[in-house]
């Protein structure tokens, strides 16, 4: 039963969306009831899985047999994956309600809300399976529904681009991912997860090289410096989708197959030092770059590359648990804080901060909802970030190796720098003098847009109690009698997040209408482009990928197409020459025959020989 | 008595003759002419075999040389026909100033547009 | 040398030198009466060598129909009439290939024939090739009358007017 359920759990929204992908385009309420059925039914599952299941469940059908290779359906449910289940549900669910709003005047809204439905289906594959291949397969429709649904306002001329830089960026990735099940698979002679991290049944060598080219897949999916160029571009889709795809749900997918496949990562410490330094950089990376944006999404792109950052800082040092507790509040306020982001463009009409300003009276609902979602962020106290990133650091601190000491310290200046950032956002959006005509005259969103907001500042505020109940840890994987409680060394964080906020406030106070990274003075365009790292690689992979395609092309055009036309122009040619000679007149045609009567009768004559 | 061997040369040599005339001869007329010679040495040929071959049909030769009489005649005519409509149509019978009518199916042909000229598409 | 040898050589004579006349000669007409002689020649060695008929049926048909046939061709086709330098186009094919096969021909018929002699025993007379016709080459025959109609016919189409104009 547990195990139909788990099956159900993909299932019941890809119906969904295939009945949506049937409706006409135009009919919006069609499309947005089965995207928000799809949802609902999907968190219902969820939760009643989260109350069944009780340790390991595990089910497979066998779908293909290769001989010495089996391919198998089947789900493999704990509670972890139960409870990453629902908050997908939940924001899934979020995500629908709010878009039925936001995109009301959209003329695509069924193909959109399909596009979702499939998309958590996917995501729910990811979470639920208990084969690689149909992870593989729930992971690649995941990258198939970004790229659908980051393109999908055809009027922005950024977003066909940014829809395909993010396949491509993320597709780079893919091929180590997929590089990684194969041979994992092929070696452990079965895809089933089980059978995989059965021990014993790798050597150390395998395992590494599989947990190395796994890393660029979830590098890739999770936005992690090198791959992590495609996540603020991705922000050309609908605030909806930022919310769903690229805060809450998608880009933890990297995170969560780390922890499903944990058991090989631990036993190779290559791959955890390389995860260690990806972290470190990237948090650092991240938390700059969102200091200096001044697109509103794009301070929350940077800001969740930050974050997914941390999680793969926890990760190295082999807290999965911690890892996981982070991924779901990072879930419940970055999608927090993007829909309201979402607001406050619908209300004021432009993404960028420079255009906002004082938009506290007249939004209360968002500007509050805001402050929880970003005061989560930073990890105040007794908000839901607090508990998890400070677990984190708990552990990095407890940890032994300089791969804690790297996480650790790099996890404390982001702190500071993230508490700069966040409280950079919330002053320049909120307080000080509108700064345009459009932010004169704020509004708060329509219902349908504002409940999803509130219902999310609910487990923003109040999810870090969590880490009180006994045995969540244990839920969340961590080993019997560890829990998430956090020490007196919590208030080295909440110290430098203080410092954090008080520099932005410093910066801000006397002059309201200018932007406080002016302190970063000839480091802010560095940090605006993200160190050009975006230049970087268009230097280095972009162009060289496009002439060598160049080439390829013209090669193939003048070789191969020239190699099959010329034969057929060479025939012709040939043929053209073997009629010109048929073409020959009276004269020739007859000295022709004559000729070659004469010499067939001297053949004749001599061959047989002269009869008596 | 006679020694056949005079006259199937004599037969070689206007067979030769014949050839000659028509590989050189421009005039359409003169070529027919120079083919009535071949026709004529294989005519000799075949009345000098009546004498030398025993057959075991008599006079098979004989036959044979006035069924070559005949298509002869009728070769001239039809082939006389056919050069007074050349010489209708092009004013002239030389033979070697024929040109042929068109370049052959595939001389319009390129790239774009491959099939024989007058095919369907 | 028996009298049939010399009256064939003489004749044979004739007809090669006539029928080298027709082939190189410079005017047209003169070639069709070159054409003549040649014919009349090799009716006379049909006669040498006993065979009445097709001699006779040689004179009638060729010299006399198939000859005319070519004459009024070369009058129709407004043939120069005298000499015209531009009737013959290279000879080197004509020679090698013509001569060749003569050449060669007359080898092989000596080569196999020798001196030897033969005694012609009876004449084709209308009588015995008509006979040998209409008995055992009866089927051939009615062919050929149908070819001949088939072949009339033809000439007529041909020579239509409104045949190759192109609109």
């Amino acid at each position: 039963m547990t195990g139909a359920l788990g099956a159900a759990l993909p299932l019941v929204p890809f119906l969904c969306s295939l009945l949506g992908f049937l409706l006409r385009p135009t009919s919006r309420f069609a499309g947005g009831f089965y995207g928000i059925t799809g949802a609902l039914a999907a968190l219902i599952i969820a939760i009643v899985l989260a109350l069944r299941v009780d340790g390991l469940v595990q089910t497979s059908h066998e779908v293909a047999n290769f001989g010495s290779l089996e391919v198998t359906f089947g789900v493999r449910l704990n509670s972890a994956a139960a409870i990453v289940a629902i908050a997908v549900g939940v924001v899934a669910l979020a995500v629908q309600v709010y878009s039925t709003s936001y995109l009301r005047d959209d003329d695509r809204y069924a193909p959109y809300a399909a596009q979702v439905s499939l998309f958590t289906a996917a995501m729910l594959l990811v979470v639920v399976a208990g084969d690689l291949v149909m992870l593989l397969v729930g992971w690649e429709v995941m990258g198939i529904c970004s790229y659908l649904l980051i393109g999908h306002d055809r009027r922005l001329p950024e977003a066909p681009g940014a829809a395909v830089k993010a396949f491509l960026v993320t597709r780079v990735g893919d091929i180590g991912f997929l590089l990684g099940i194969v041979i994992l698979g092929v070696r452990a002679g079965s895809f089933r997860i089980s059978d995989v991290l059965a021990p014993g049944v790798l050597d150390p060598t395998t395992v590494t090289v599989v947990c190395l080219l796994l890393l660029a897949g979830v590098a890739g999916k999770s936005a992690q410096f090198p791959l992590h160029t495609w996540l603020p571009d991705a922000m050309a889709g609908p605030t909806p989708i930022s919310a769903l795809i690229h805060a809450a749900t998608m880009v933890a997918a990297g995170v969560y197959v780390v922890t499903r496949l944990f058991p090989l990562f631990l036993s190779s410490s290559v791959a955890l030092d390389v995860l260690a330094v990806m972290a470190a950089v990237t948090m650092l990376l991240g938390a700059l770059a969102a200091t200096a944006q001044d697109d509103i999404k794009r301070v929350l792109a940077w800001s969740t590359v930050s974050q997914l950052a941390y999680m793969m800082g926890a990760l190295a040092v082999g807290a999965e648990a911690a890892a996981l507790f982070h991924l779901l509040t990072h879930a419940a306020f970055k999608a927090l804080l993007f829909l309201s982001a979402g607001a406050v463009i619908h209300s004021v009409g432009t993404n960028l901060m420079s255009r906002m300003g004082g938009l506290r009276k007249g939004m209360p609902v968002t500007f509050w909802c805001t402050t929880v979602g970003l005061g989560a962020l930073v990890g105040l106290p007794p908000l839901a970030g607090f508990w998890s990133k400070d677990e984190i650091l708990h552990v990095a601190v407890e940890g032994s190796g300089w791969r804690a000491i790297v996480v650790y310290v790099a996890g404390i200046v982001t702190v500071f720098v993230t508490a700069f950032y966040a409280s950079r956002m919330w002053l320049r959006t909120f307080f000080g003098e509108a700064r345009t005509a459009d932010a004169a005259h704020p509004h708060d969103p329509p219902r349908l847009m504002a409940w999803p907001v509130v219902l999310l500042a609910v487990p923003s505020a109040l999810l870090g109690f969590t880490a009180l109940i006994p045995g969540f840890a244990q839920a969340l994987g961590a080993p019997a009698g560890e829990s998430f409680v956090v020490g007196p060394e919590v208030m080295v964080p909440v110290v430098w997040v203080a410092l954090g906020v008080a520099a932005a406030w410093w910066a801000w106070r006397h002059r309201p209408a200018d932007d406080p990274a002016r302190v970063l003075g000839p480091l802010q365009p560095v940090f605006a482009n993200a160190f050009y790292l975006d230049a970087v690689q268009d230097a280095l992979v972009v162009r060289p990928v496009t002439a060598l395609a160049r080439t390829v092309r013209r090669l193939d055009e003048s070789l191969v197409d020239g190699a099959v036309e010329a034969t057929g122009r060479g025939t012709l040619s040939l043929g053209a020459v073997v009629a010109s000679v048929h073409r020959a007149g009276l004269p020739r045609a007859v000295s022709a025959v004559l000729g070659g009567a004469a010499i067939l009768g001297l053949a004749a004559v001599a061959i047989v020989g002269v009869w008596p | 008595m006679m020694h056949p061997v005079i006259p199937y040369v004599i037969a070689a040599l206007l067979f030769g003759l014949g050839a000659y005339g028509v590989l050189t001869r421009r005039n359409a007329v003169l070529l027919l002419m120079a083919v009535e010679l071949m026709l004529n040495a294989v005519n000799l040929v075949l009345v000098t075999a009546d004498t030398t071959v025993r057959a075991a049909l008599p006079y098979t030769g004989g036959v044979f040389a006035l069924f070559i009489i005949v298509l002869a005649a009728a070769e001239v005519g039809v082939g006389l026909a056919v050069v007074l409509q050349l010489y209708r149509l092009r004013r002239s019978v030389q033979v070697d100033e024929l040109p042929l009518a068109d370049a052959g199916p595939y001389a319009g042909a390129d790239d774009d547009d491959p099939l024989p000229v007058g095919a369907s598409r | 040398m028996t009298t049939a040898d010399v009256l064939m050589l003489a004749l044979g004579a004739v007809a090669v030198g006539s029928a080298a006349a027709v082939v190189a000669t410079r005017h047209v007409v003169r070639a069709g009466l070159w054409l003549v002689v040649a014919l009349g020649a090799i009716a006379g060695l049909y006669l040498v060598l006993t065979a009445e008929l097709v001699a006779w049926v040689q004179v009638l048909i060729y010299v006399g129909a198939v000859v005319v046939l070519l004459l009024f061709a070369v009058m129709l086709t407004r043939a120069p009439i005298g000499a015209s330098a531009d009737l013959d186009r290279s000879r080197w094919p004509g020679l090698l290939i013509g001569g060749g096969s003569g050449l060669g021909l007359a080898a092989l018929l000596v080569d196999a024939y020798h001196w030897s002699t033969v005694e012609p025993t009876s004449v084709g007379t209308a009588e015995v090739i008509g006979t040998q016709v209409f008995r055992a080459w009866v089927l051939p025959f009615e062919v050929l009358s149908v070819l001949l109609l088939a072949a009339l016919v033809g000439a007529i189409v041909v020579s239509r007017p409104d045949v190759g104009v192109r609109r």
